[in-house]
């Protein structure tokens, strides 16, 4: 899919250009895709925020 | 037709036999009481968002079920050829990624809480077989894709197949046999396993942590659970 989109249509349109090639990192044999390295980083954000923010007490634990 | 004198409607789990029925029920329920399969409350250490994440892995299972059935029910010509087709196909795949992310956090997680002490071992060892079967499954389903990407895939996967002499039985070329792998083999041994993963998290209750004590004194459930099952094995 190519061409302009209208200004209202923009807005809803992804924020990265999925219709082309993606980028990619090399360290030697080591191949990784710029969005897989991204959602890693998600991943650790995640788990870094799951074990330090505090869990909401319920009534009635034990 | 005569009924097992001892087999009574007042208390049928007291019975002690009943044939192999009776024997399965008696073993079901010591094994899995009701307040065990559907407890009122939990542990405080539950009180942590890497259970959470365990929760959202299987919200996000069930989300890739109902669009994978749907899929299934529809066939490749609407879910490449179809708006709506589309949107499934995309639901589809972003539920697999939310599962996968939530499911390696959860993992991580236990992992370094060492979840399989007290005698959690084939809980740890079920969910991580799980993950290992999601990642083949995962890879069958870019196999039926019918696209570019599906076909590169199939090259790519039919060489290490082929080096590792097992070609001649998973031809990744053959989109009849990757779409069964893909929507009914694998899928029904992941259902099993999560099934089994989740009822043994409710028979063995979720792991205390490291060095826990009791506030009465006790040791931490895990300590006497596993010196518990240290006696049973020199016994």
């Amino acid at each position: 899919m190519t061409g302009i989109l209208p200004p209202d249509e923009r807005v809803l349109a992804a924020p990265i250009d999925l219709n082309n090639t993606g980028h990619y990192l090399h360290w030697g044999v080591v191949q990784l895709s710029v969005a897989n390295l991204v959602v890693i980083g998600l991943m650790v954000v995640v788990f870094v925020a799951a074990l330090l923010l505090p869990f909401p007490r319920g009534r009635g634990r034990r | 037709m005569s009924r097992s004198p001892r087999v009574t409607a007042a208390d049928p789990y007291s019975a002690t036999d009943g044939g192999w029925t009776g024997a399965m029920r008696r073993r079901a329920v010591g094994a899995l009481p009701p307040e065990k399969l559907l407890p009122d409350g939990q542990p405080a250490y539950m009180a942590s968002w890497i259970y959470v994440l365990g929760v959202l892995s299987v919200a996000a299972l069930i989300v890739v079920i109902v669009s994978g059935g749907l899929l299934a029910l529809k066939g490749p010509a609407w879910w490449t050829g179809s708006a709506t087709g589309l949107y499934i196909n995309s639901l589809h795949l972003w539920s697999v990624e939310l599962f996968m992310f939530f499911m390696v956090i959860h993992l991580w997680g236990k992992f370094f809480m060492a979840a399989w002490r007290g005698r959690r071992a084939t809980t740890w060892i079920t969910g991580t077989v799980l993950f290992l079967g999601s990642v083949g499954t995962a890879f069958t389903g870019y196999l039926v894709q019918q696209n570019f990407d599906s076909q590169w895939t199939a090259g790519q996967a039919r060489d290490g197949l082929n080096a590792v002499g097992i070609g001649a039985y998973f031809n990744t070329f053959d989109f009849g046999q990757m779409l069964m792998w893909h929507s009914v083999l694998l899928p029904f041994v992941l259902i099993l396993l999560t099934a089994w993963h989740l009822l043994l998290v409710r028979r063995r209750g979720i792991v205390p942590p490291i060095d826990a004590t009791d506030p009465a004194g006790q040791p931490p459930p895990a300590a006497a659970e596993a010196s518990a099952h240290h006696r049973d094995e020199e016994q």
